[in-house]
């Protein structure tokens, strides 16, 4: 029986560890499985959705997904979506086994988040650029309906090229919303090339929403303790949106991402051959061994 | 603008007029209204809402993409959200949000574009929206409704809030002539015969609903009986009465203030050719971009006039005469 309030039971920083190291296996293996997707875009992001979903961080009920005081998480970035998957499963939004259907007919995991297809996914999203906006829509509502949920938004680093990004971020600062936190999943890498290359101007990112009025925080995106800092200190801050720009990695210490410099391994998925070098790479950066922790 | 006027139909308020009227009631009637506007309120309507109201309107700046994002966030949350802009500018600009962030999540969220057709007049095409039914028809899961006058757009607006799902609510400029009571009813999807004839159907939709039953009363003369529906809503198409037309009348015109192809002609012509084939004429603004000049001029000149559709009604009818001469030799 789940607390009223949402609350969900904070795990230690080791467990969020575990936590972080086990989804991370599952990205690499149900997109391999899948043949299709972006495991470099889902690895990047996970430490800070781990963090968000276990470390005592987001209120929710897996069992009410329509709870209307809910914090929300739009996923932006929704080519990322085999992390939030991993982490609505391990949350007790579905069965874990469904994972391996990600990207089959009728399976509601679709190759980029489908809102009606899941429950507990806030937006549809897969065209880059909306989800801010949409994060805006919702804190808004929040204020008109006197609910103290918070909204949080995941951009990716290259979707900053999009101007509806711009857009939003200077109309939520315009309306003071404090209870919209973005993070810039920074890991430097977009379809072509490295994010400073395709777009020179746009690092770095921080001074960008500085300037348009918001509390701006920079992180390691891989640091959970920093992550959780992060979060606690943004839910203090009033009168303003909050950004914090997580530096991270594609497919961080795996050398079958870490040996592309192109874009690593954007949109591309890992053969079982690699899957193998990375899985067992990823053990040892973690020091946990599969089916023993 | 003279559309209406030999027949003896005075000039209302611009249908964007009555779309903000009837907004401000229902703000005060539902308070989990809210409006987003783009920067733009005084020119759609949505100022009077917004002075009412102003802690339900969000004025985003010029800035489309984020009108309709935020819009949809404000729905997915629980509340009637609204978006206004000039119809050009919501649907060419954000028609990219309008699929992924409303019509594809089936979002409760209402579109209103103002400004459309030719009869924007003066400022020119960039102003006008003359795409924006195929646009929004082209949307699965959208809700196209386009108004004739003043009366009817009051009532399509509380339709649209009451409808639930994406809708887009078209409205225009110009004063327009009144073809409606007040307090008229609006159901979506049906269809309103306003003349029976059973020569010829004219199927039109917003200011040339006006302009149909002018020609509707220049036929007439001739001694052709002309049979007209308003065909407010172009989604979902009221299916059965243009089959009806089809077997009843033998011979479809449409007019729309838009462009000929793929909007309401498109729709009803897919209609008629899968339930009753007949022979069709078309008429809306040629696959052109028009011009600045006063409405009137430009209704002219780009062939939105009453004699304009009795002509395309004479050349549909010598069409089913001749096809029913041919079966008959």
């Amino acid at each position: 029986m789940m607390a009223e309030n949402g609350n969900r039971p904070r795990r230690s920083l080791d467990e969020l560890r575990q936590t972080s190291w086990r989804l991370s296996r599952q990205i690499m293996k149900m997109t391999t499985d899948a043949g299709s997707g972006h495991p470099s875009s889902s690895l990047s992001a996970i430490d800070t959705l781990t963090a968000l979903y276990f470390g005592g961080i987001m209120r929710y009920h897996p069992e009410r997904p329509q709870w209307p005081d809910r914090d929300r998480f739009i996923l932006s970035k929704g080519h990322g979506v085999p992390a939030l998957y991993a982490v609505m499963a391990e949350a007790g939004y579905f069965d874990p086994q469904r994972l391996m259907t990600l990207r089959e007919l009728n399976s509601p995991l679709e190759g980029h988040p489908n809102m009606r297809a899941l429950p507990g996914l806030e937006a549809s999203t897969g065209s880059l650029g909306q989800g801010l906006s949409i994060g805006l829509g919702h804190a808004l509502a929040a204020r008109l309906d006197g609910r103290d949920y918070r909204v949080y938004v995941m951009l990716g680093d290259g979707e900053a090229d999009e101007g509806q990004v711009w857009e939003a971020t200077m109309a939520a600062s315009k309306f003071d919303v404090d209870n919209l936190t973005a993070i810039l999943d920074y890991n430097q890498y977009q379809q072509t090339g490295p994010v400073a290359e395709v777009m020179p101007s746009l690092p770095p990112f921080a001074d960008k929403w500085r300037v348009f009025g918001w509390h701006v925080l920079e992180i390691d995106g891989h640091d959970l303790q920093a992550i959780l800092e992060a979060f606690e200190e943004v839910r203090q801050v009033r009168d303003r949106p909050q950004m914090i720009v997580a530096h991270t990695l594609k497919g961080k210490g795996l050398s079958p991402f870490e040996d592309n410099d192109v874009n690593r391994m954007h949109g591309e998925t890992l053969d079982e051959e690699q899957l193998e070098v990375a899985l067992s790479e990823l053990d040892a950066r973690y020091g946990y061994v599969a089916g023993v922790k | 603008m003279d559309i209406g006027k030999r027949l003896g139909l005075e000039y209302g308020p611009p249908t964007r007029n009555a779309f903000g009227e009837a907004l401000l009631e229902l703000g005060r009637e539902n308070h989990d209204i809210v409006v987003v506007d783009g920067d733009v309120g005084n020119s759609t309507r949505t100022q009077s809402f917004g002075d009412a109201f102003p802690e339900r309107f969000f004025n985003v700046g010029i800035a489309e993409s984020n009108l309709v994002g935020t819009a949809s966030g404000l729905a997915a949350s629980g509340k009637l959200a609204l978006a206004a802009s000039f119809a050009c500018f919501l649907f060419c600009n954000a028609y990219d949000q309008i699929r992924m962030s409303v019509a594809f999540p089936r979002l409760n969220v209402k579109l209103v574009g103002s400004h459309s057709g030719i009869s924007v007049g003066e400022d020119g095409p960039s102003q006008m929206a003359i795409e924006d039914i195929a646009l929004s028809t082209s949307l699965p899961n959208f809700t196209v409704l386009v108004p004739a006058d003043a009366p009817s757009t009051r009532a399509a607006t509380r339709a649209m809030f009451a409808h639930e799902g994406p809708v887009y609510l078209r409205t225009g400029r110009p004063k327009v002539p009144i073809i409606y009571p007040d307090g008229v009813d609006f159901q979506i999807g049906k269809a309103n015969q306003l003349r029976d004839g059973r020569d010829v159907t004219l199927i039109a939709c917003g200011l040339m609903v006006a302009a149909a039953l002018e020609a509707a009363h220049d036929l007439s003369q001739e001694g052709i009986e002309a049979r007209v529906l308003d065909m407010h809503t172009v989604k979902p198409l009221d299916e059965e009465a243009i089959e009806l037309a089809a077997r009843e009348t033998g011979c479809i015109v449409t007019a729309e203030e838009h462009l000929v192809q793929q909007g309401l002609g498109g729709a009803v012509a897919q209609a008629v050719v899968a339930r009753y084939p007949v022979p069709m004429r078309f008429v809306g603004v040629p696959d052109v971009y028009a011009e600045s000049g006063k409405p009137q001029q430009l209704l002219e000149k780009y062939g939105l006039m009453p004699a304009d559709i009795t002509k395309a009604a004479r050349d549909a009818l010598a069409r089913k005469e001749a096809q029913h001469a041919g079966s008959l030799s």
